[in-house]
């Protein structure tokens, strides 16, 4: 039964690097390496934790539906705005203003991790409340919440009246919260875009060669304007995630360690497709916490596997160059700005 | 005819950009020092709604910060020593135009190689001796996380920023095992001072503390800053950054410039490892380097690739950092504060740069002429 | 003027073929072109119809692709009047072009490497649903109608060039395209895709679309088109049926009156081989052979001038000599002028080359990209070529620097000082700096490719009387030239390449044999299809 238990961790540690992924795999289609994406979670994450904690700090009637509703919508809404700032930063400074990428990426995560960590160690100083740390056990429960059959089964299966193994299996496929399955939906959907439509072509068309795009016509600069911005707030989503469920709305400065790169390299490991990264998602995470599933194993043989998910990136990164894969190459465009007048 | 055809243009954009280089020195230099101005009203504002200071109290907290007491001042040097050492040793490899984000593992892994030194050698060879030792193995591992990407690169074009960054997490994870290994007590993630009694190991500056590193940084920098511009290999590296058809016609190797350079940015990454471990930390955690490798990679841009212009930069961002902790001491905020206002000050300066590269020129003042 | 929807275009249309044959297709009236004081176009007038195969002739520069440009909406004209179907129009960007059905084909293709033909075609389009399979399929039915081969489910980068220019002549038909533009089409192509296309635009032509042929290849003009319009250094000199004029004619259009420019030019003293080439072949990228069995020799105290239309392989031959063209076969011997040694030089590196003691110098097509850094000042261009001269790890700057000198002062470089970015000089200047440099290395063989191209008169003379200056001393000059008038007067033998391929060698100073002027031959050798009896062999197979 552990099996189960491992694949449920391994599956709920994936959900913000999918997050994460699919955010920087939108951003990246459109030619531009966002390096700020550990930031932009982390402002995810903060954000939530701002817009929860001070409607937690209105004092609302946490016991009823609407209310509840309204929390998640809340910090939904403040998570969102927070990581679409990030993008609009970073789309200011690459876009318009043309600045390198990489260090506008990298400063946006210093930035970003920044923010986080400031506000989530002196939130309660600042905002002058009355609570010692900064725990939104009432907006992570609201978060948290799955679907209520699964728990109506393991009781059956405690009772003895139906196998356990349905139990296991039931709560490993649907004992997760909204969020969870949410990102499994946006990496379809964003798969199912950039590969199946008009919109996915042109944006394809504009990370591949922006001066071909342009010459057909397209608005360059507002598709990469749109996807860094979308690709933002999915990778913030992450951030929420991380710390509305994963982390029981408790905030612990870097406490979201480096996932953040880690959703970098699956982006890498993944091919650019979403798709892909859901199933790549799942194996990341399940490598990040498989350690603690090995019995005996010491603590230093532990760091070892956590540097499998980086190792597995490095092998396909050189085995695509290698192999010069046309489609599994990144980006031809990737990290390189666009000026039309210059040929 | 002619006037009637250009009355008719609409679709026209109301300005259009267009790519300048002819900006007189001394405006662009105006241009770079408002922009940090600039930032520094950012940093006076949320600070203002934070804390509810005035810029003046925000402006000579900071400075006390930086410079209230002698330790402090050495602290401030020292942490710009050990930032512009890293800044300068990823700057050959971007003057080729090879982005190396990789610094930070560079730098780690030669951490650890002078760590280990320290800790196996320990007071078995005289103390300059082990020094010496740490200071090679230091260049060896640096050079070696270096050369593995360029390799790669220089034979079959493999994404260098993306392979460098995989890097600096292998180099992470490789450090925290060798801390579980050597952690005492076991198992706690901690290995503590090296040799602290016996000092082996350690670069000891007599009364000044950390006089001996910043000396070293400083010969390092104006080395580097020679190499680069007054020798043949930095005149290839140049080249080969510029135009790599331009090397091919005068016949440089561009595979072999690749390698060659990359391994003295691994090299210096580890001089900045060694200096870290022997000449301040005396210890090794996973966090050793603390981030200064993508800062450095800041540095270096906002440089211009220039050594002599980063150890300027170097400077303002540490004294960022020590004057923001001087704040958040005061307040008892997060030390957070000083990455946000390190970033307000970034984004400020990446953002003038294209006021000095680009200029916009409105259409109706172009018909008029 | 009112700016017709397509509905309105379509009943034009068919108006005109009701009363064939008035209106035409596109008219332009005395189009007027200039860039800063340089005139591309000057009075154009051109008219196509429907059905119709219209070629515009003209030599490098003569202003064809400005003027073409123009009707599809890039550039935007000083003066004159663009008419479709009879109505004046106004075309301000690629996407007006499209609205009034005009479609080009660039020289460089805009594709999209990693998408299939279907969907480069379709990208930038917005037509309702996005069905691939429903786009394949009208590709399908284009390709079918106009005899095209073509999968449309196949890669580009898995794609021949002649695949990705019929994607890019799909892609324009797509869009509804009635009249279409293709910019020297064949350049890229061999003999047997070029009769292909040849058929395909036959077909474009019954099906009434109306169709714009940029060229210089006289036989293709000959075989193909219905007219010819021929431009001469940016005027329009006259169109002419092409059943009513034959090669010479056109060539006389063409290469325009003969020009004195009092070039001087002294006899060659004391020749003798320096430079012997054999049977040179080799490849571009694309796996299309750009030199074919090239031989010659050059000789000091001479200059050997390189006549060509674009493309013909000049600059192929002239990397390989160089050591950056890696060759299939042949062989380059250089002979020492002190004792008549000598050195093979295929396959060499540049540096392996100087280090054999060949004092090759070098002047590329490529100033900037290739002979020069942009961003580096003149010293440090200087240094280019001789900074690994000494044993120290150091670089010497003050022989740079006083040679830097010597150049400004001699060659009058205009520049703020010998520090500033040579990307910052303008042209005259920045060629000035690169021969300055290549003379200064005292060549026993200077290779220069179109070194005054772009440059005004003074500069011009300027580099013709280096050339000479160098001829004199004993140098083995290589001068590749596109204006005719100056390899005549300048150069001492010319050698014309065609597609690749010595079409011959003459001698400008002789009386022609044939009653052509001199200007006329060297135009009829570089049009001419040189016999090759494997291709025309591959042709009938074709045929």
């Amino acid at each position: 039964m552990i099996i189960f238990a491992f694949i449920r961790r391994a599956c709920m540690q994936g959900v913000p690097l999918l997050y994460g992924s699919t955010g920087e795999i939108i951003t990246e289609k459109s030619g531009h390496l966002n390096l700020g994406i550990p930031g932009i979670m982390y402002m995810g994450a903060i954000g939530g934790i701002i817009g929860g904690f001070f409607f937690e700090q209105t004092g609302a009637d946490f016991s009823l539906w609407y209310i509840k509703l309204l929390a998640v919508l809340i910090a939904l809404t403040t998570s969102l705005l927070f990581s679409c700032l990030m993008g609009l930063i970073y789309c200011f400074l690459t876009v318009t203003l043309r600045a390198n990428q990489n260090v506008t990426g990298l400063a946006l995560t210093t930035f970003g991790v920044g923010v986080g960590n400031f506000f989530g160690g002196s939130l309660i100083k600042i905002s002058k409340a009355d609570v010692p740390t900064v725990t939104l056990t009432k907006t992570s429960s609201c978060f948290a919440t799955h679907l209520p059959f699964v728990d109506k089964v393991s009781q059956l299966a405690e009772e003895g009246r139906c196998p356990m193994v349905v139990s296991e299996i039931c709560s490993t496929l649907f004992s997760y919260s909204f969020l969870a399955y949410l990102s499994i939906i946006i990496a379809l959907i964003a798969s199912h875009i950039l590969m199946k439509t008009r919109v996915g072509l042109t944006l394809r068309a504009v990370g591949e060669n922006p001066a071909t795009a342009d010459a057909a016509g397209i608005n360059v600069n507002r598709y990469k304007y749109i996807s860094t911005c979308i690709g933002s707030m999915i990778a913030g989503l992450g951030g929420l995630y991380y710390i509305m469920d994963y982390a029981t709305g408790v905030w612990s400065n870097n406490g979201f360690g480096d996932r953040g790169w880690l959703s970098v390299a699956l982006v890498i490991f993944s091919l650019w497709n979403p798709s892909l990264a859901i199933i790549g998602s799942f194996l990341f995470g399940g490598l990040y916490i498989v350690h603690n599933y090995i019995p005996n194993l010491t603590m230093q043989a532990q760091e070892l596997f956590k540097m499998s998910p980086y190792i597995m990136t490095l092998l396909v990164l050189i085995f695509v160059s290698i192999k010069q894969k046309k489609e599994a190459l990144p980006p031809a465009h990737l990290g390189q700005n666009y000026f039309r007048e210059e040929r | 005819m002619a006037s009637e055809l250009k009355a008719n243009k609409v679709h026209e954009p109301l300005f259009h950009l267009a790519k300048r280089d002819n900006m007189p020195r001394h405006k662009a230099l105006l241009i770079r020092i408002a922009s940090i101005a600039v930032g520094f009203v950012f940093i006076c504002v949320f600070a203002f709604l934070i804390v509810g200071w005035n810029p003046a109290d925000i402006l000579s907290t900071m400075l006390d910060g930086s410079f209230g007491t002698p330790n402090r001042r050495w602290d401030l040097f020292e942490k710009t020593a050990i930032l512009l050492c890293i800044s300068v040793a990823v700057t050959p490899a971007f003057r080729m135009r090879f982005w190396n984000i990789g610094a930070e593992g560079q730098t780690l892994i030669s951490c650890l190689a002078a760590a280990s030194c320290m800790k196996l050698i320990g007071t078995r060879v005289p103390n300059p001796l082990l020094l010496l030792i740490m200071l090679g193995a230091a260049v060896l591992a640096g050079a070696i996380w270096a050369v593995i990407p360029a390799i790669f690169k220089a034979f079959w074009n493999t994404n260098e920023t993306l392979f460098t960054l995989m890097m600096n997490y292998v180099a992470t994870q490789v450090t925290s095992y060798f801390v579980y290994i050597w952690s005492v007590p076991r198992g706690s993630g901690h290995v503590g001072v090296i040799n602290s009694d016996s000092r082996a190991g350690w670069i000891v500056s007599g009364q000044y503390p950390y006089l001996l590193n910043i000396l070293i940084v400083i010969v390092m920098t104006i080395t580097t800053y020679i190499y680069l511009n007054y020798c043949k290999q930095g005149y290839e590296i140049s080249v080969v950054g510029e135009s790599e058809n331009t090397a091919r016609y005068i016949g440089i190797n561009v595979k072999i410039v690749i390698i060659r350079t990359m391994l003295i940015s691994g090299a210096l990454c580890g001089l900045a490892g060694f200096l870290i471990v022997a000449g301040a930390d005396h210890t090794i955690i996973a966090n050793s380097v603390g981030g200064q490798g993508f800062t450095a990679i800041m540095v270096s841009w906002l440089g211009k690739f220039n050594p002599l212009i980063m150890s300027f930069f170097a400077f303002l961002l540490s004294f960022l950092g020590k004057g923001a902790k001087e704040i958040t001491t005061l307040t008892g905020l997060d030390s957070a504060f000083a990455d946000i206002i390190t970033g307000f000050v970034i984004f400020c300066i990446i953002g003038c740069e294209f006021f000095i590269h680009y200029s916009i020129r409105f259409r109706r003042k172009e018909d008029k002429a | 003027m009112s700016e017709p929807t397509a509905a309105s275009v379509s009943e034009t249309q068919a108006s005109v073929t009701d009363n064939t044959p008035v209106i035409p297709a596109i008219e332009l009236r005395n189009i007027t072109k200039t860039f800063g004081d340089v005139v591309a176009n000057s009075g154009i007038n051109l008219s196509v119809y429907r059905g119709e195969i219209l070629s515009i002739l003209g030599e490098n520069g003569s202003g064809k692709t400005t003027l073409m440009n123009m009707i599809s909406g890039i550039y935007y004209p000083d003066n004159g009047h663009i008419l479709i179907n009879g109505e004046e129009v106004m075309i301000r960007s690629p996407k007006d072009a499209f609205r009034y059905r005009i479609g080009m084909i660039h020289q460089h293709f805009k594709l999209i490497d990693v998408f299939t033909a279907t969907e480069n075609i379709v990208l930038g389009l917005n037509d309702g649903k996005y069905d691939l399979d429903a786009y394949e399929k009208r590709v399908r039915e284009i390709c079918d109608r106009y005899g095209f081969l073509l999968d449309p489910r196949k890669k580009i980068y898995d794609m021949s060039v002649s695949e990705k220019q019929t994607v890019e002549i799909i892609k324009v038909l797509f869009r509804g395209a009635d009249i279409l533009i293709l910019d020297e089409p064949t350049a890229v192509l061999t003999p047997q895709e070029t009769t292909r296309l040849f058929d395909v635009l036959r077909n474009m032509k019954k099906d009434g679309k109306s169709i714009i042929i940029i060229t210089h290849k006289l036989h293709e003009v000959l075989s193909l088109s219905d007219r010819v319009s021929v431009l001469c250094k940016g005027r329009y000199i006259g169109t002419v049926k092409t059943a009513e004029t034959n090669e010479s004619q056109l060539t006389e259009m063409m290469v325009g009156e003969k020009v004195d420019l009092n070039i001087h030019r002294s006899e060659p003293v004391n020749t003798e081989v320096r430079l012997k080439v054999e049977g040179l072949n080799c490849k571009n990228p694309d796996g299309i052979p750009v030199l074919k069995d090239v031989s010659f020799e050059a000789k000091c105290g001479e200059i050997l001038g390189i006549a060509g239309i674009a493309g013909s392989g000049q600059r192929e031959l002239l990397e390989a000599i160089a050591g950056l063209q890696k060759l299939d076969s042949g062989a380059i011997t250089y002979i020492h002028p002190d004792d008549g040694g000598t050195e093979d030089l295929r396959n060499k590196s540049p540096k392996q080359i100087r280090e054999l003691g060949v004092r090759l110098s070098f002047v590329p097509e490529d100033r900037l990209g290739m002979g020069l850094v942009g961003n580096m000042g003149i010293i440090d261009n200087m240094m280019l070529r001789s900074y690994r001269k000494g044993h120290g790890l150091f670089l010497n700057r003050s022989t740079p620097s006083s040679l830097a000198e010597q150049i400004i002062s001699e060659l009058q470089v205009v520049t703020p000082n010998a520090k500033t970015p040579v990307r910052r000089l303008s042209g005259g200047n920045v060629q000035k700096v690169l021969v300055g440099r290549e003379i200064a290395a005292a060549p026993t063989v200077l290779m220069a490719a179109y070194p005054v191209r772009g440059l005004d008169i003074n500069s011009s003379y300027l580099i013709y009387n280096l050339l000479n200056e160098q001829k004199e001393k004993g140098v083995s000059v290589i001068f590749v030239g596109e204006d005719l008038d100056v390899l005549i007067e300048l150069c001492d033998r010319i050698m014309v390449l065609s597609s690749g391929q010595v079409s011959g060698i003459v001698d400008p100073k002789a009386t022609p044999t044939r009653a052509n002027t001199m200007k006329e031959e060297i135009g009829l050798l570089m049009t001419s299809k040189v016999a090759n009896p494997s291709e025309n062999h591959k042709e009938e197979q074709h045929g």
